[in-house]
């Protein structure tokens, strides 16, 4: 595994092109775009602010970087680096700003939610929609970016948008039988919109794209509802995680549940394999205790790590949540299919050091993974069923089937990873720290 | 002195009354004398006085005494029928007694049978309150558990609601304060944007006015996609189906094969074997219907399917548990099929002993081939014991070589003398050579221009003679040359 060099970011503003030719980092107030493959810079543009949020279009062509406290947006042309283009939302404020899926259009919400103005970069055309909602996740576009589903909140009642992204025609508006619509979420094969209620209720709905309600599934009542939702690529499986620290798979014929995914304290399951990250703290003699040694030698301070399987039964370290704080830190937070959709990652609130791997085809645990440190971010690879992650630390994880290896990144200075994310080939992986980051160049194979 | 009243008809009265007037049985003038004789032992054996002295002959009866003896046998009389009318006084109080206890131990019987039951019944009901009262207890523990957890739920539900309030209520100061400020506030800034030029589409085409046409096609396209996509997963399902339904029925046709091979070897089963034939008629009939119905996914072949599956699955269920059973039980070869769990093992310890004795026999094998090939005996005995294996080899060979040797010799000989006939030959070709040329030159010479006609004539008929003599020559040479080979 190779380490490129690290380069400076803000705002974990960091994303690679959709083509996967270009890196763009946000550093301040600038923008920086990158080849992928040199790292040499290729544009540099200044914004009027620093950016809080920047993203590629689709055809890899703009990029848009958004200012929320000034409310402005600016759009960056690649192939003419002359061209600009400024929003201004004015008074109105701006809280989210997005591209649509053809890469010709931004998706502006204001403060408060009060409307979603459409701005095209075709033609002088501005659309406003009404009453959006504001929640988890109010707004997603279906896979091929042909419908946009959006929720809208009149008069205490749930409502969805289907539009068509072609030319914001309204396709369809229908009343949600949700109490309080916490987010939805388009099926890959954009036929099915999973519509899930807040966690005061367990309810998730399934609307197919002509608006008509297909099934409501409902685990249980009155407890912590639902907390996470995920589709499998393939638009088999839904995967419901809850407060109850259980995920629950749905099928896409009869939307009803075929199996339950326990995250127990002690794992007795035979098949399972626990990986315990074990530190080794390296010996340290007292002539090493020189400040020359200190200062360059950061491998003093940097402990190595490997996986050990642990036999089992194996306990899972538990950390109980206050039971008097709202949206507790207990439930299955993160479910994450991988590409194949053969495994579902799953992480429990309550066991944020562990990181559990199922077999989607024997619907059965696989692996659990039980690291030092909290579990920050874990993705996986979008070619091969292989699982990076990170806790916060300056190592790299990474799973795959064969088995796990713990990577530490050989940065001078620590270089803390905070979240990190796989290019579109899978052949690297970029790092993010606090202030900095740095590709990893993985190899196909997998040692153990 | 009055005679007893009460007589009963079990006490027997001392004296029968008729004989107080028939007194003549015992006495008749005839046998007085015997009589008193008798009368007198009889009273003298009851310690009265005799009547009657024998001392003189005279038979005097003394009249004071048998009067007295009398009296004292009336007052005895008197007195032992008193006596017995008290005892059957006595008798008769205490068999009525008797009777009182019999009738007052069966009713306290009856009463403590009563009791008895009665305390039963009651240990009954304190049971069955016992169990009520454990049922409802743990019902009310159960039910305090549920409080709780209700409890638990709502206050989480609380905060919950709480937290959302307080977001909520933080958000609508906010609206306000903004509220305020651009109520407030002069310069209002316009949105708006600013752009150097638009772009095309990504995908190149021109804009489309929204028109009722884009509508419909949009509706159009929508329904397209649903469609597709219920295609697809209809052909997916149909696929899945016909599959199963294969495998049900080759597990089907399996199940059957599997019991009628068992079935026909069993002897408890001969009578149920015409019952087998059925079914497997049946069975056949069906998979024949089936067959015909195979692409018809119709509700009543589904079923039937599924029936002959699960009657199938349960006879050979049955059919694998007599087995176990059977198997479990010590036989003694009752019947071929079945060997009883101890032969078996029998069976299986006498393999793994000879498959042990085997495995013994090749070890001393090899190590005996290894000594063979190490140890280091004398030269002498090994060079003799090499010889004496490789000595019939060794004459054979050297046969063969005595036969490749002559031949060899032979053909020697052979090529000598070609080589020496070849030369022979090749001498006497140059000596015909040069013949021919002189005889040609002669002819040449002789001859004159106007014969030179006939003579080219003769000359070629010379000259095939010739050639003719040259070809038999070489086929002989090579007749020769080929026998050489």
């Amino acid at each position: 595994m190779n380490f490129s060099e690290v380069f400076k970011q803000s705002n974990q503003l960091c994303k690679v092109s959709p083509d996967g030719k270009y890196l763009a980092t946000c550093v301040q107030y600038r923008l920086v775009v990158r080849d992928f493959s040199s790292l040499q810079i290729v544009h540099l543009y200044t914004c009027l602010d620093q950016v809080m949020h920047m993203e590629w279009s689709s055809d890899s062509l703009f990029i848009l970087c958004a200012m929320y406290k000034r409310g402005l947006v600016q759009v960056w042309s690649l192939e003419q680096p002359d061209w600009h283009c400024k929003i201004d939302e004015g008074s109105i404020g701006l809280v989210s700003s997005r591209w649509s899926p053809d890469g010709r259009h931004i998706l502006n919400t204001t403060e408060f939610s009060l409307r979603v103005t459409v701005w095209s970069l075709c033609t002088k055309a501005v659309s406003y929609i009404k009453y959006p909602k504001a929640c988890q996740k109010g707004v997603d576009f279906s896979a091929d970016g042909r419908y946009m589903a959006l929720a809208e909140r009149r008069e205490c009642k749930d409502y969805i948008s289907v539009f068509v992204c072609d030319d914001w025609h309204l396709l369809r508006h229908f009343e949600s039988e949700t109490q309080d619509l916490s987010g939805l979420e388009w099926s890959p094969n954009g036929c099915v919109l999973a519509v899930w209620d807040s966690c005061l209720e367990y309810k998730i709905l399934l609307y197919s794209l002509d608006g008509r309600l297909l099934s409501s599934y409902s685990a249980y009542e009155w407890s912590l509802g639902i907390k996470s939702v995920a589709w499998s690529p393939s638009s088999q499986f839904l995967a419901v995680g809850s407060y109850d620290e259980k995920v629950r798979i749905l099928n896409h014929i009869t939307w009803k549940k075929i199996t339950e995914f326990e995250h127990p304290a002690t794992i007795m399951n035979t098949k399972a394999v626990v990986f315990k990250e074990v530190e080794k703290r390296p010996v340290v003699g007292s002539e090493d205790l020189s400040i020359h040694q200190l200062t360059v030698d950061n491998s003093l301070f940097s402990t190595q790590s490997k996986y050990e399987i642990t036999q089992l039964p194996a306990q899972v370290p538990v950390i109980k949540p206050d039971p008097e704080r709202a949206n507790p830190k207990i439930g299955i937070s993160a479910l994450a299919f991988s590409a194949d959709n053969r495994f579902l990652a799953t992480k429990n609130d309550n066991m944020p050091q562990s990181l559990w791997v199922w077999d989607m085809q024997r619907l059965s645990l696989l692996a659990v993974l039980e690291q030092t440190a909290p579990v920050r971010c874990f993705v996986w690879d979008p070619r091969r069923p292989r699982l990076a992650l990170c806790t916060g630390n300056t190592k790299v994880y990474l799973w795959s089937p064969a088995g796990c290896v713990s990577v530490n990144v050989p940065v001078e200075g620590s270089f803390q990873v905070q979240s990190l994310f796989w290019h579109c080939s899978g052949s690297s992986l970029v790092l993010l720290s606090k202030e900095h980051i740095c590709l990893c160049y993985v190899e196909a194979e997998e040692e153990k | 002195m009055s005679p007893s009243r009460l007589y009963t008809a079990s006490v027997t009265p001392p004296l029968p009354l008729s004989s107080f007037n028939v007194s003549s049985n015992f006495c008749t003038e005839e046998n007085v004398s015997e009589c008193i004789l008798y009368i007198n032992q009889e009273l003298l054996s009851l310690c009265f006085p005799p009547i009657f002295q024998n001392s003189d002959s005279i038979s005097d009866l003394d009249a004071v005494v048998a009067l007295n003896n009398i009296y004292d046998l009336l007052q005895l009389h008197r007195r032992a029928v008193g006596m017995m009318e008290e005892l059957e006084v006595e008798q008769l109080k205490s068999s009525s007694d008797l009777h009182y206890q019999h009738l007052t131990n069966s009713r306290l019987k009856d009463q403590l049978e009563l009791s008895k039951k009665e305390n039963m019944r009651l240990h009954e009901r304190e049971r069955q309150l016992e169990t009520n009262v454990k049922t409802l207890q743990n019902c009310l523990k159960d039910t305090k558990e549920e409080v709780q957890r209700l409890q638990g739920i709502i206050a989480s539900r609380a905060t919950q609601y709480n937290h959302d309030i307080k977001r909520r209520e933080r958000e609508h100061n906010r609206v306000k304060e903004r509220l305020n400020q651009l109520l407030i506030a002069k310069k209002e800034n316009k949105q708006g944007m600013e752009v150097l030029n638009y772009i095309g589409r990504s995908d190149g085409r021109r804009c489309l006015w929204k028109t009722g046409k884009t509508e419909s096609r949009h509706e159009g396209d929508m329904y397209k996609t649903l469609l597709n996509e219920f295609d697809n997963r209809q052909r997916e399902l149909m696929v899945e189906n016909t599959e199963l339904k294969k495998v049900l029925q080759q597990v089907k046709r399996e199940m059957v094969g599997v019991l009628n091979s068992k079935k026909m070897s069993q002897e408890e089963e001969k009578q149920s074997n015409d019952m087998d034939q059925s079914t497997l008629q049946t069975n056949s009939d069906e998979d024949e219907l089936l067959k015909r119905h195979h692409e018809m996914s119709c509700d009543h072949a589904r079923e039937k399917l599924t029936n002959s599956i699960r009657q199938q699955w349960r006879k050979l269920k049955h059919h694998v548990e007599r087995l176990d059973s059977q198997a479990s039980m010590v036989q003694d070869g009752d019947s071929e099929e079945v060997i009883s769990k101890q032969l078996h093992e029998e069976e299986m310890e006498r393999l793994k002993l000879e498959i042990q004795q085997c495995k013994e026999f090749i070890q001393t094998q090899q190590q005996l081939l290894q000594q063979q090939l190490n140890t280091p005996c004398d030269e002498e005995t090994a060079a003799v014991l090499n010889d004496s294996y490789m000595l019939e080899e060794k004459e054979r060979l050297k046969e063969e070589w005595k036969v490749f040797e002559e031949q060899r010799k032979n053909f020697e000989m052979e090529r000598r003398n070609f080589t020496e006939a070849a030369i022979r030959l090749g001498h006497e070709r140059k000596c015909f050579e040069d013949d021919r040329a002189m005889w040609i030159k002669h002819q040449f010479l002789n001859t004159t221009f106007a014969d030179q006609m006939k003579p080219q004539s003769r000359m070629a008929d010379e000259f095939s003679k010739h050639s003719g003599r040259e070809e038999k020559l070489i086929s002989i040479s090579g007749k020769v040359s080929k026998s050489h080979l």
